[in-house]
């Protein structure tokens, strides 16, 4: 064991947490509103639109992350349309197309995490609100979103667990990451269990937060107070 | 269409095997996670408590770091572990592990976490009953285990193991990174050579669905199988 090469290395590991942090803060954001997008499109009765989104959500879950991203990075920009557009300001960049790949994957889980929390909610609740003379719109709003929201935290806990497992891939294209970070001092050093060690630590660490953060609100949202 | 022939102008062929090869592995990598499963479970539904946490600190290390963070570990820690366990038997030359074997077993251990916490659930939901009822019946250890209470279990794990087999699946691409030639790897060569590397990687993306497909197919097969009787 090199304790001295586990300390050095912390601090730039702990760097690195950063651009892992950013890139999994980013791609949860923009992936919720996608994934709220794509479940309310497969409540639809219209079966093409149903259909689309259903093909969205399968694609993106029927393939691995890593042929999504390069398709991204280094697929797109063959296309030489793009790049006399405005995208490519976004295209070129690796961190912008790590961030498109991790929504576009994360909003088709979100989608159906979103989707089979609509589908449990009791009829009953919306009849309720109808009833009393709230409008559709203020139904879904203020009575099916936030229900659908608490169904469904468990299941959207262990999406971001996976997603933040999920940025290591942004490594492959040549972004500095946590993992990205560790793979360098790992081929130079040639010292993969210390790296592991400290590195996966600081993965599990965050794990745990976000376990604790989501066990919190499932508690403080739980329907019996 | 061209770029996908077989022969020595396209790729049809290279393709094939690469698809082959991830098929293998993801086998393998399944097989590997099963054994590492039957470690594990019993360990987690242990009566004691050290045991349940050597069963608990393996799937929670896995499942909560990178699977690409877990093969470097044995891409560049693998041949090292070898060769220390070698010289300790006395034999000091170099040893390289191939790509095959490196990539299964960090695949395999990862799935292996996944299939554990299956089969712990599976186990945990069979009524109770069910156990003392065999024993009472004098069934032995292993006839309790093998006639009552696998066949129960297996209807409860596999459309959870369908999604262990996805995921394993899906992680193989990750091998790509130590040079072993799977779908992803040759779909790295090829958009190289030829410089396309939408229509390649875009055709990756479609063996992978085709892949996941066919395999949904196959398991819903085995899922009505076992769910006979009920």
């Amino acid at each position: 064991m090199d304790f001295d090469l586990m300390i050095t290395s912390f601090p730039k590991l702990l760097g690195a947490t950063v651009v892992t942090l950013k890139l999994l803060s980013a791609s949860l954001f923009f992936g919720l509103f996608l994934g709220l997008f794509f479940a309310i499109l497969r409540l639809n009765k219209n079966i093409f639109i149903n259909k689309f989104a259903y093909g969205y959500s399968y694609i993106f879950r029927g393939t691995p992350l890593l042929v999504q991203i390069f398709i991204i990075y280094f697929g797109l920009g063959q296309i030489e349309y793009l790049r006399t557009t405005f995208l490519w300001v976004i295209l070129k960049e690796p961190y912008w197309c790590a961030i498109i790949a991790f929504t576009l994957n994360t909003g088709a889980y979100t989608s159906e995490i979103l989707r089979s929390a609509f589908q449990t909610i009791k009829p009953g609740i919306i009849e309720a609100g109808k009833s009393l003379g709230i409008s559709n719109k203020i139904v879904f709003y203020k009575i099916q979103i936030p229900i659908a929201i608490r169904q469904s935290l468990p299941a959207y806990g262990n999406e971001i667990i996976l997603m933040m497992k999920g940025t290591s891939l942004a490594s492959t294209v040549t972004l500095m990451d946590l993992t990205g970070v560790a793979k360098y001092i790992i081929s130079t050093t040639f010292k993969p269990i210390e790296v592991f060690i400290v590195a996966g630590g600081i993965y599990l660490f965050m794990t745990f937060i976000i376990h604790n953060v989501i066990k919190y609100l499932e508690k403080k949202y739980s329907f019996q107070q | 269409m061209e770029l996908l022939a077989f022969g020595k102008t396209g790729w049809g062929d290279e393709l094939f095997y690469a698809t082959l090869m991830t098929i293998a592995v993801s086998i393998t990598a399944m097989l590997v996670g099963f054994f590492f499963a039957l470690i594990f479970t019993p360990l987690k539904l242990s009566k004691y408590k050290t045991l349940n946490l050597v069963g608990n600190f393996y799937t929670t290390v896995i499942r909560g770091v990178p699977e690409l963070l877990v093969i470097y570990l044995f891409f560049f820690g693998g041949s090292g572990a070898i060769m220390y366990v070698a010289s300790i038997f006395g034999y000091y030359e170099y040893i390289e592990i191939n790509a095959f074997v490196t990539g299964s077993m960090a695949i395999g251990i990862i799935s292996g976490a996944y299939s554990t916490e299956v089969f712990r659930g599976a186990i945990q939901s069979i009524d109770k009953g069910q156990f003392e009822a065999a024993k009472v019946l004098g069934i032995n250890k292993f006839g309790q285990f093998y006639k009552i209470i696998l066949p129960q279990m297996l209807r409860l794990a596999i459309p959870n193991l369908s999604n262990v087999w996805q995921i394993t699946l899906k992680d193989t691409s990750l091998i790509s990174v130590t040079g072993l030639v799977e779908i992803m790897r040759q779909s790295y060569i090829a958009a190289g050579s030829t410089r396309d590397p939408l229509f390649f990687y875009s055709f990756a993306a479609v063996l992978y669905l085709l892949l996941t497909y066919v395999s949904m197919k196959l398991i819903n097969k085995l899922e009505v199988r076992y769910s006979r009787g009920y």
